[in-house]
């Protein structure tokens, strides 16, 4: 017998805390990969299970603690909640993402510092598949910031570049005119 | 010298900054430049060739000399513009490119040879003999090549990269730049006004007439205040913006902490690239000289930068100043330097019919002919008058609109008569309006007219409506100007100041048929130092022109490259240093394996241990053949998570499968797995691994480490492009899971130790099975050749489950092992890494041609029937030493025992070795026929080491050829 224990993606590397900026690693919850085989109704399966269907190209939908994100093409995650029996294929992604939540009035300047893609424009729920440094993210528009999600193994270098960005905006904002 | 009483600066903060270590005050708003102006010093570095004293010539980017050295702790930054650096206390700056002192340079000998040194010299010198070229010439030349120093110490400084996006880029915030902000702004366009100095307003800085009836500064100081309040306006000063790019894009440096001493954090500079809708060009023009002799003095500058010295910055560049030019703004400055009570001793207008009077002597119709003087100007010659007493020489030779962005997509510009100037033709650049000076709109007026004009074009096209503001009252004079290039008569007159090219080598070149302007400049280097010309390039080719007897618009400008302006390598870089360079990708067990002291190694992006030393073992080889033995009669447990795990779903999953792989998937049962070898479209192998079928068209696939992305991407173009009819969905679900492999003999012990209920799994089986309530997937193959299984948790609990397998291993005599020990047990096996399938071996090289169905198609079958692919290939064997030389390299050739080691008798090559504890040294290569060929004794060549081995060539797999020990 062993006796397993859960360790988070980023254990020990947040909270991160510079001036009016910050960045937590997101609690964990259940993440479903969500790919729909060919005409199938999964998008009324889930509306009728969990009361949201599947979001257009970079948005996504949302109940309560359930939300279900567009990934990429025909590809959605399921957050917060089982996979009800879907005409799709489903994988359990829980583990395999470290999320953390970035949040400070001076979030867009730390993104930009590190993607490539506009993200100043998004509205809340959105999505973006793009680069975080080198690593490839889904990039969450979150109330007051962005949630940004890199495989689990990325984690301490989404942490340095995250910090150094941070560094780097705050460090700014205190330089003379 | 300081002036009470004018300027821009700040004087209730005096700061100050060393230069070649002695002290210098200046004030808040000072450059570098006019605080040493301000302290009488113009001496400021040496040329590049002759290493003549040179001296400050402009107040802006452009200027040729002002390159000096920044010193800061072990670092050392070169090429360092005076023009554009503020004055921040305790900058310890240094003069570049001289042997001995500034003032007494011993490479100055080069300037009593320059008449052997011309144009074309070293072409024409350094031909033979031609053994001294490596030996002797270049070492010699490259001593005394180069502008600055690197101080050779590691990086220290932070750059950044950062991405921004706006509707509409202005660039240059003088009247054009301002009015197009202001007019994109009002129209509701997202905007970035981009402005290289460190005060926007451009030239309004620098003059002293008026806008909307106020100093021309200060209107533009309020139109700035409007800007910054506006939501939609992003205000960026200190940012260069240096290049235009494909798609609207712009690259740009911002000098983010030049400006203080302790950036606490903040980087350097940050390198942006801007993405916009549209972009309004409004970058000025630059001020050109004339050339005639010894016009390279320090004390001769450009006429415009001697009145911005004097407006901007309270300094009179000398005492007795003279003024050369061939156009009315040189006037200007007359006027200027005379309201403000600096002496006149001449204005020389190169145009007799120049209408200009003033209280101070007016030589009309005359040419500056010479300059005396040497570190300083002393006096010059007038053409009809004589030598006249001077320490400051402001020539001008009209203005060259700063064409270079319009120009960087291949653009030409276009020669325009009336203002003497290349100016950029409509469309260069997509989306790019150019507007005000850099147009060819010389006057302020023309200037704010043209940029609200530009600005609506742009908005036009981003279907913005926009509300013009009124245009503000300003002068409107005409451009007049007669143009005038190089003063004819004797002596040296230069051309390009920082490479020093004389109207005498351009003419050279137009006489030895370099007559082409492109060829021009590469035989005589003009336009190619730091500052790509761009004070000279029009000046040199009106002279090539004139030399050729071709029109200046027939010969044409040069090509426009990006950057702009120089651009530091660690800019672009960005975070790109050290380990930023690369991420890192950690295993679950990656903090264990470190506690237990495990070097590591990368692997792709990831990291893992090579071995896990125990006390007592002093070399790696120790440690490698102790775990190899501990795995071959016990029990070893490897982290495996980094290979790659692809779950593959859906209907057609298993055909999916089949056209992947080169052996058929679809009727593995559920509850197995097996071994298959995928190829590219070319018939090479793509890569190896096994499949495993967990449920009714539910697989998974594992892919090596080295090419899990390559894989995947592979997978998503066969099923988006080649095969888009089959439903399938696959996903990377490597990260979701810790894998660990459970090798050896006490491997099923171990398992029934810590699994809730053990299956009894026939080898390449799989189940789910549970551990203390956990799902888990075991999968039973084997690396190692050994009884093994491959077990898998989510990545959560990773950690905590390895450290469970090694206790429990450990009650068994068993225990972690690392890279080295599982690589000598798969060349122990023949099995394959990337080592051998390197992209260049098919399946029938590597012993697996009868893999191939030939019941069904699949990627790469066509390629691989080729007849280059099936005959006389190398093919993989086994080796081993047999002679008194047992060492073995991977990478080494094959030879006959009687051939020279030569590349024409290579037979084949090693691609890994091993020291096996049971077998010793063992490896496998690639050997011409090598499969017929059991049993020959070749030599075995490393020619990088030196090394010669004989080797006796062999079945590739070593150790139980059958498989009974995985099997059983």
């Amino acid at each position: 017998m062993i006796d397993l224990k859960a360790k988070s993606a980023a254990h020990g590397m947040f909270p991160l805390r510079l001036g009016a900026l910050s960045a937590d690693e997101a609690a964990s919850r259940p993440i479903f990969s969500i790919a729909p085989f060919k005409g199938s109704k999964v998008d009324a399966a889930l509306v009728k299970a969990l009361g949201i269907g599947l979001p257009d190209a970079g948005a996504s939908t949302r109940k309560g603690d359930v939300e279900i994100l567009w990934v990429g093409r025909g590809q959605y995650f399921l957050i917060g909640a089982a996979a009800p029996k879907l005409p799709a294929a489903v994988t359990d992604q829980s583990d395999a993402w470290c999320s953390v939540r970035l949040a400070g009035e001076e979030a867009g300047a730390v993104m930009a510092r590190l993607c490539p893609v506009q993200l100043d424009q998004l509205q809340e729920g959105q999505v973006v598949r793009s680069l975080v440094g080198h690593m490839s993210a889904i990039i969450v528009k979150r109330s007051g910031g962005f949630e940004v999600m890199v495989f689990r193994a990325f984690a301490k270098t989404l942490a340095d570049e995250l910090r150094a960005a941070m560094v780097s905006v705050n460090a700014q904002a205190a330089l003379p005119d | 010298m300081r002036l009470d009483n004018k300027g821009l600066i700040d004087r209730s903060e005096r700061r100050s900054f060393t230069f070649n270590g002695n002290s210098y005050a200046g004030f808040k708003g000072d450059t570098l430049a006019s605080t040493l102006l301000a302290n009488d010093i113009h001496l400021v570095g040496r040329s590049f060739k002759y290493h003549r004293p040179r001296g400050l010539m402009s107040d802006g980017t452009q200027d040729p000399n002002g390159l000096v050295e920044l010193h800061q702790g072990d670092q050392i930054t070169p090429n360092l513009r005076l023009t554009g650096q503020e004055l921040v206390n305790g900058l310890d700056i240094r003069s570049q490119n001289h042997l001995g002192s500034l003032e007494w340079d011993l490479l100055e000998v080069n300037d009593l040879l320059s008449p052997f040194l011309s144009a074309g010299f070293y072409y024409k010198t350094f031909m033979w003999p031609k053994a001294f070229w490596e030996k002797i010439y270049e070492p010699v030349i490259r001593r005394a090549a180069g502008l600055g120093r690197l101080s050779m110490a590691q990086n220290s400084d932070r750059y950044d990269k950062a991405f921004a996006f706006c509707d509409v880029l202005v660039v240059g915030s003088g009247p054009a730049g301002i009015m197009a902000a202001l007019t994109a702004a009002k129209a509701g366009a997202q905007v970035i006004l981009a402005e290289e100095d460190f005060e926007f307003g451009g030239r309004l800085n620098s003059e002293t007439f008026e806008v909307d009836d106020m100093p021309a500064h200060l209107w533009a100081r309020d139109q700035i205040a409007k800007l910054a309040e506006m939501d939609n306006v992003r205000l960026m000063k200190r940012t260069t913006v240096t290049g235009a790019y494909d798609g609207g894009t712009y690259g740009a440096v911002e000098r983010v902490s030049h400006h203080v001493s302790q950036a606490g954090g903040a980087p350097l500079e940050t390198f942006w690239r801007i993405v916009a809708k549209g972009c309004v060009y409004a970058a000025g023009a630059m001020e050109r000289p004339i050339a005639f002799q010894n016009n390279d003095r320090p004390g001769v500058m450009m006429a415009s930068a001697v009145r911005g010295y004097l407006n901007r910055y309270g300094v009179a560049a000398g005492k007795r100043v003279a003024l050369f030019g061939n156009n009315d703004d040189a006037f200007r400055t007359a006027r200027d330097l005379s309201e403000a009570g600096v002496h006149i001793v001449a204005y020389v207008d190169s145009r007799a019919d120049a209408e200009i009077s003033g209280n101070f002597p007016i030589y009309k119709g005359a040419h500056v002919t010479n300059v005396k003087g040497r570190k300083l100007v002393e006096g010059v010659t007038i053409s009809g008058v004589g030598d006249i007493m001077a320490d400051c020489l402001g020539v001008s030779g009209g203005y060259n609109p700063t064409v270079h962005l319009p120009c960087h997509m291949n653009g030409r510009p276009q020669w325009n008569e009336k203002i003497a100037a290349f100016i950029p033709v409509p469309n260069m650049v997509q989306g790019m309006e150019v507007a005000g000076a850099a147009g060819g709109s010389f006057s302020t007026k023309a200037c704010l007219k043209s940029g609200i004009f530009r600005a609506k074009e742009v908005l036009k096209t981003l279907g913005l409506d926009a509300r013009a503001p009124n245009c503000p009252n300003a002068q409107d004079e005409p451009t007049r100007i007669s143009p005038l290039w190089a003063v004819p008569g004797k002596g040296r007159a230069w051309l390009d100041f920082q490479n020093d090219v004389t109207v005498k080598d351009v003419k050279l070149a137009a006489q030895e048929n370099f007559k082409s302007v492109e060829h021009m400049k590469r035989y005589t280097t003009q336009g190619m130092a730091p500052d790509q010309g761009k004070s000279s390039n029009v000046n040199a080719l009106a002279v090539l022109a004139d030399a050729t007897g071709r029109g200046i618009s027939e010969t044409g400008t040069t090509t426009f490259r990006p950057p702009y302006t120089p651009i530091a390598i660690a800019a672009l870089g960005g975070t790109g240093q050290g380990m930023g360079f690369a991420p890192q990708r950690f295993t679950t067990s990656d903090p264990e394996s470190r506690k237990l002291g495990a070097p590591m190694v990368e692997a792709g992006l990831w990291y893992r241990p090579s071995y896990f030393p125990k006390d007592g073992e002093t070399h790696w080889r120790q440690s490698c053949d102790r775990e190899v033995a501990m795995v071959r009669s016990s029990v070893g447990i490897a982290d495996v998570s980094t290979l790659g795990k692809i779950d593959i779903q859906g209907p057609d999953a298993g055909a999916f499968l089949d056209f992947l792989y080169i052996n058929t998937f679809s009727t593995l049962r559920p509850g197995m797995v097996r071994y298959g070898i995928m190829l590219r479209e070319d018939g090479h192998v793509m890569d190896d691994g096994t499949t495993a079928c967990i449920a009714e068209n539910h697989y998974v696939m594992t892919t090596t480490t080295a090419a899990a992305a390559q894989v995947m991407r592979h997978l998503e173009f066969v099923s988006q492009c080649l095969r888009p009819d089959l439903d399938v969905q696959f996903i990377s679900i490597t990260e979701a899971w810790a894998q660990f492999a459970i090798a050896g003999p006490k491997s099923r012990d171990l398992l029934a130790q810590v699994l809730d209920n053990a299956p009894n799994l026939p080898f390449m089986g799989c189940a789910e099975v549970s551990i203390g309530g956990v799902t888990a997937r075991l999968f039973r193959i084997s690396f190692s050749g050994e009884h093994a299984y491959e077990l898998a948790v989510p990545a959560r609990f990773g950690e905590s489950l390895f450290k469970g397998l090694l206790d429990h291993a450990e009650g068994l005599d068993g225990g972690a092992y690392g890279m080295e020990a599982l690589n000598v047990m798969r060349i122990e096996k023949g099995f394959l890494t990337h080592s051998e399938i390197h992209g260049r071996v098919t399946a029938g090289d590597v012993g697996m041609g009868m893999m191939m169905s030939q019941k069904k198609d699949f990627i790469g079958k066509t390629a691989a029937m080729r007849s280059g692919l099936n005959e006389n290939r190398e093919e993989l064997v086994g080796l081993k030493p047999v002679g008194a030389v047992k060492e073995l390299n991977a990478g080494a050739f094959f030879f006959e025992l009687d051939d020279a080691p030569l590349r024409q008798n290579q037979q084949g090559y090693t691609t890994s070795v091993g020291f096996s504890p049971m077998l010793g040294m063992i490896g496998l290569g690639f050997l011409k026929n090598g499969r017929a060929r059991h049993g020959e004794v070749l030599k075995l060549v490393d020619h990088l080491h030196d090394v010669t081995t004989r080797v006796e060539i062999c079945h590739p797999v070593f150790l139980d050829p059958q498989g009974s020990k995985a099997r059983d």
